[in-house]
């Protein structure tokens, strides 16, 4: 119903390409939700093709009584950004979603070469419960009604999830921005 | 469908084969009523699956969420199992469709609920209301706004 993202973009969120590109994407996603595999290489394609005009913002909105492994999975992508390793650990989840028990998230952490020790002491840190529960609220706010969902420059995008449909309706919002100007 | 600011009609249904649970028991609590079309369909089964995730955002503000639809007790035992659900789904199957039709919300060409949500106050008011288009799954942004409004209300009349 809501169609606004509340709150906007801010510097809790974990930011991905150009910080003042004209486009904002973002995506609620559960880590374990076969949609937001499916739509993870299809934001790659859509990076590519945007470049610099384009920033990626992911929050966490973990389905947690039909995913189980969601919030570790979630939260092992919070550990990592202690690291300055979201990006790196979100990337990795989502290219081996059906592996997520909590030796493979310390398997991913090894691969992605996070000091191991302080990544199993941050996991279970409450305060990365806290922003990943507080992502999952400011979802609901936002009228998130399934996963993944999108926004675009802060307002819910309703359109097709394939890469074509998503680069069409960011290509039209750009140019609606520059002619703006 | 019934207009906020009306008493919402009490009403007794099955919560499971053997248990049955009347409105009236509720009072004291606010009262989610999410009205759906059938168990197993892919936007409910969204829908559902959400607020399944949100029953603790709920109950900061005290309220129950109910679903409703025309399935029959067999029929919720079976979903509710499946998709894990930590709130009753009652069953409006005998006489079919009875508590739908006394809220406003029935669908008489299709035989089914409509995608409705009641948010009702601790004294059984409704106090908002929400039809959705029955392919859309309302999302609970619009619930959590009424609930928000009824305790800043309620903090007013003490």
């Amino acid at each position: 119903m809501s169609t606004l993202l509340k709150p906007p973009v801010n510097s809790n969120d974990h930011i991905r390409g150009n910080s003042n590109a004209p486009l904002e994407l973002v995506e609620y996603g559960d880590f374990e939700c076969s949609d937001c595999g499916r739509a993870y290489p299809i934001i790659k394609t859509i990076q590519r093709e945007l470049g610099d005009d384009l920033k990626f913002i992911f929050r966490n909105f973990p389905l947690t009584e039909i995913h189980p492994h969601a919030v570790n999975a979630a939260l092992a992508a919070e550990a990592a950004a202690l690291q300055n390793k979201f990006w790196e650990m979100h990337d990795i989840i989502l290219q081996n979603q059906k592996s997520l028990e909590s030796e493979d998230l310390l398997f991913y952490a090894e691969t992605i070469k996070l000091d191991p020790g302080q990544f199993i002491s941050d996991i279970q840190d409450s305060s990365l419960l806290a922003k990943v529960e507080a992502d999952f609220e400011s979802g609901v706010r936002s009228g998130v009604n399934r996963t993944p969902s999108f926004f675009v420059n802060g307002l819910k995008y309703e359109g097709g999830r394939e890469a074509n449909e998503l680069i069409y309706y960011l290509k039209s919002k750009l140019s609606e921005l520059r002619s703006a100007f | 469908m019934l207009a906020i600011g009306t008493q919402a009609p009490d009403f007794e249904l099955n919560s499971t084969p053997d248990q049955k649970l009347k409105l009236t028991e509720l009072r004291e609590k606010k009262v989610i009523l999410a009205f759906y079309p059938a168990d197993w369909s892919p936007v409910c089964s969204d829908q559902m699956a959400l607020y399944n995730e949100t029953l603790k955002l709920f109950s900061k503000h005290n309220a129950q969420l109910v679903g409703i639809s025309v399935d029959s007790k067999w029929s919720h035992l079976a979903f509710s199992e499946s998709r894990k659900l930590h709130f009753p789904l009652l069953a409006d199957f005998e006489p079919k469709g009875q508590v739908a039709k006394l809220y406003g919300v029935y669908d008489e060409k299709e035989g089914l609920a409509q995608r409705a949500l009641f948010v009702l106050d601790e004294k059984g008011i409704i106090r908002w209301n929400y039809l959705s288009p029955v392919g859309i799954n309302p999302g609970a942004d619009g619930i959590l706004d009424a609930l928000e409004s009824l305790d800043k209300v309620n903090v007013l009349q003490k």
